[in-house]
């Protein structure tokens, strides 16, 4: 399994290129072309801001406002995580033919989907920057040095994530349904929309043990919410938690691999 | 060999691999997910019933340098047997050496992705292949020459047709410069001039004393580019070595194939005749009016039309009142033995058991021959011969002998028939034997006159490659 895991480290060039294509293929022959990965989460953002302002007023948690900032911080990173799995499920499917037709290291389909929502993510923070000096959010140098690391721990789980649910999904299709609906209550049982100390007390025991409350919540406290970063030793304790994830994800992953070509 | 020869060292060694696949089931997905992940083995809990050998205990050994042949029918674990040696899956039992970096023309342009350019799938397609980034760089212009798409390398790949898309794929998968180059039938596609051009590059990397492994159908390719050949049978290796013997081997072997196919198809049409008869006789059209039909059949105890393998014209049946019956119909070629395939330009017999359970005195005997378009190649009867029948009675034989059978390539059929000079039908069977004419030219038409070809001293030729073929 290191061995394999290594070469993953080997293959870093066709990963890029691989990320690359996806990004270009993604919008090509569209008119906006780049611009989607900026208008898509501000067309997302619209809608939710749409929804708790017009339609259900007293919905938006009276304690967060500006909310739109407040929603924009955990829904940019909930995008990345879900459209990742969600990508990362199909993706061995999708590439079939390199699966069994080139010989191609497997690993590299999940990879990239994973990197490539990270790229999108990574260009809809501008807009949320744009939200925050509108705003003026204070934020803090100090704060912000958490931020790289939020995204690491983020990463390291969902790549986890994404082998398991790419390797099994070869077995089983139906994961890619079941993890559709999965992640909808998923998205629901993590305090994105609203805040954590809106949950009942109750509940919170409960929201404690969805590893996305802490990430959405370090995202918040760093973005939006003032004073320091108190929540970094529950994403310690998440890293620690993704890394192990993302050793059995691999883990299953590994000794799947020799099936892909036949089950493909 | 006189002096002791350097056995070359190995560039592929396939020791004693077998594949086994799970034959297709819902029902053992969580079966194979269980096992695979305890044992990294997807067929181990699966009964024998449930599995497939695509390749059983195969052994070769290809030498550094050598171009070597793989061929066998559909379905014989040619392509298992390529994708076993370039690591795409993985043998069931046995091992699989590799010395040296393999490129595998196995799907051309497998990684394309249809919306980028041409441009960016070579970069990333290279890349796949274990080239770096510089190296593609450096190759670039050159693929794209060969790949003639200079125009069009600007262009999303899915604008492209199939040919240069193929063409893409080629042109990248050989400019990888890989020590080992697997090849599965990609000759087949491309035009003339992209053929030669993949045999140029091909006797190139023979020149440059690379490995090649190929699969391919074309046994003349195998038997003028390899050094050795195996042939694969139901996943066995049914013979190694010199590439002629091995295809010489194997074309017996497909010839007696078709010849037991052909033979039961034959079986199955008068079969078919039979039964058709047995359930009492159904009104059908008139056969006849057919260009070149020796007999102007009546119509008297008809059978029913019945259903034919190939686009012959005509459908095949037996019809006739049985004064005089066929009772069997043999073809026997050179070698004397009964056979459905023949070489064109062997004497061939076509051999009539016939009976007449009370004496006639009206009596033509006819054959024709039809090819797969249902064009009549040949027609004759006794009456047309100006035979004057005078009395047949009881068991006889008639045999139609053809000094030399001088038709081109294909696959016939016969009509064989036994009938009144006005045309009134004894016995008439209608295309139900078939046989099949190999020949080594693949002259066209119907017809191959016994011919030879002269020239004036001004015109030369280069002597035969090989003197046998």
């Amino acid at each position: 399994m290191f061995p394999n895991l290594a070469q993953l480290v080997r293959y870093r060039g066709l990963i890029q290129s691989l990320v690359a294509r996806e990004l270009k293929a993604r919008y090509r022959g569209s008119v906006l072309g780049f611009f989607w990965s900026f208008v898509n989460p501000l067309l997302l953002l619209l809608v939710y801001t749409f929804v708790f302002s017009v339609v259900l007023p007293g919905g938006a948690p009276p304690d967060v406002r500006p909310y739109s900032v407040f929603l924009f911080a955990g829904l940019l990173p909930w995008t990345w995580f879900s459209t990742s799995l969600i990508e990362a499920a199909n993706s061995l499917i999708a590439g079939g033919n390199l699966i069994k037709k080139v010989l191609f290291p497997a690993e590299v389909l999940p990879t990239v989907s994973v990197l490539a929502n990270l790229v999108h993510f990574c260009l809809g923070l501008p807009i949320l920057a744009l939200f925050i000096i509108y705003y003026r959010i204070p934020l803090s140098l100090t704060e912000l040095a958490w931020f790289p690391i939020v995204i690491l721990v983020q990463l390291t789980l969902t790549l986890g994530l994404a082998y398991l649910v790419a390797a099994l999904t070869v077995h089983f299709r139906d994961i890619k349904d079941i993890l559709v609906n999965l992640l909808t209550l998923w998205f629901f049982t993590t305090p994105i929309i609203y805040s954590m100390n809106d949950a009942p007390k109750g509940a919170r025991r409960f929201l404690n043990l969805n590893p996305f409350t802490h990430l959405a919540i370090s995202y918040q406290e760093i973005l939006f919410y003032r004073g320091p970063y108190g929540h970094w030793k529950w994403l310690l304790a998440l890293w620690a938690a993704s890394i192990l994830v993302f050793l059995f994800g691999y883990f299953v992953f590994d000794r799947l691999r020799d099936s892909f070509a036949e089950e493909v | 060999m006189a002096a002791p020869q350097v056995t070359p060292s190995p560039a592929v060694e396939v020791i004693d691999v077998s594949k086994i696949y799970r034959r297709y089931s819902r029902r053992h997905q969580l079966t194979t997910l269980k096992s695979a992940l305890l044992s990294r083995n997807t067929i181990r809990d699966l009964r024998p019933d449930e599995t497939f050998p695509a390749v059983q205990h195969v052994s070769f050994t290809v030498p550094k340098g050598s171009t070597y042949g793989i061929v066998g029918r559909n379905g014989s674990g040619k392509s298992t047997m390529l994708k076993l040696v370039a690591g795409i899956t993985k043998p069931t039992t046995g091992t699989v050496k590799v010395h040296g970096r393999i490129s595998a023309l196995i799907e051309l342009g497998a990684g394309f992705h249809p919306e980028i350019s041409g441009r960016e799938n070579v970069f990333i397609n290279g890349i796949m292949l274990g080239l770096s980034k510089a190296e593609i760089a450096r190759r670039f212009d050159e693929i794209v020459e060969f790949a003639e798409l200079e125009d069009f390398i600007d262009a999303p790949v899915k604008t492209y047709s199939s040919g240069m898309y193929i063409r893409l794929g080629f042109a990248v998968a050989v400019h990888v410069d890989p020590d080992i180059l697997l090849v599965d039938e990609v000759l087949a596609v491309g035009d003339e001039g992209f053929t030669h051009k993949c045999l140029d590059k091909f006797a190139e990397y023979k020149r440059r004393g690379k490995t090649i492994l190929l699969v391919t159908h074309s046994l003349g390719l195998v038997q003028r580019f390899c050094d050795e050949a195996v042939w694969l049978d139901e996943g066995q290796v049914r013979a190694t070595g010199d590439p002629k013997r091995v295809i010489d081997t194997y074309v017996i072997d497909v010839a007696r194939t078709e010849e037991v196919s052909l033979a039961s198809d034959d079986a199955r049409a008068q079969e078919r005749v039979a039964e058709a008869q047995a359930a009492g006789p159904a009104a059908r059209p008139e056969p006849g009016a057919e260009p070149g039909e020796p007999s102007g059949a009546a119509v008297v105890g008809e059978s029913e039309a019945t259903e034919i393998r190939n686009g012959f014209a005509a459908d095949a049946g037996r019809w006739g009142s049985r004064e005089v019956e066929i009772i069997d119909v043999t073809l026997t070629g050179s070698s004397g033995g009964v056979g459905h395939v023949f070489q064109a330009g062997e004497p061939v017999e076509i051999r009539l058991a016939v009976r007449a359970p009370k004496p006639v005195d009206d009596f033509v005997f006819g054959i024709s021959i039809f090819n797969t378009e249902g064009v009549c190649c040949y027609g004759t009867n006794t009456d047309i011969e100006e035979l004057e029948a005078d009395e047949f009675h009881g068991d006889a034989e008639v045999t139609f002998a053809i000094s030399s059978l001088d038709l081109v390539e294909g696959t016939y059929k016969l009509d064989v028939a036994a009938h009144k000079r006005d045309g009134y039908p004894y016995d008439y069977h209608r295309l139900l034997y078939t046989f099949r004419v190999k020949s080594r030219h693949k002259d066209v038409g119907i017809y191959r006159p016994r011919h030879e070809w002269r020239f004036s001293p001004a015109i030369h030729f280069k002597p035969p490659k090989t003197p046998k073929d």
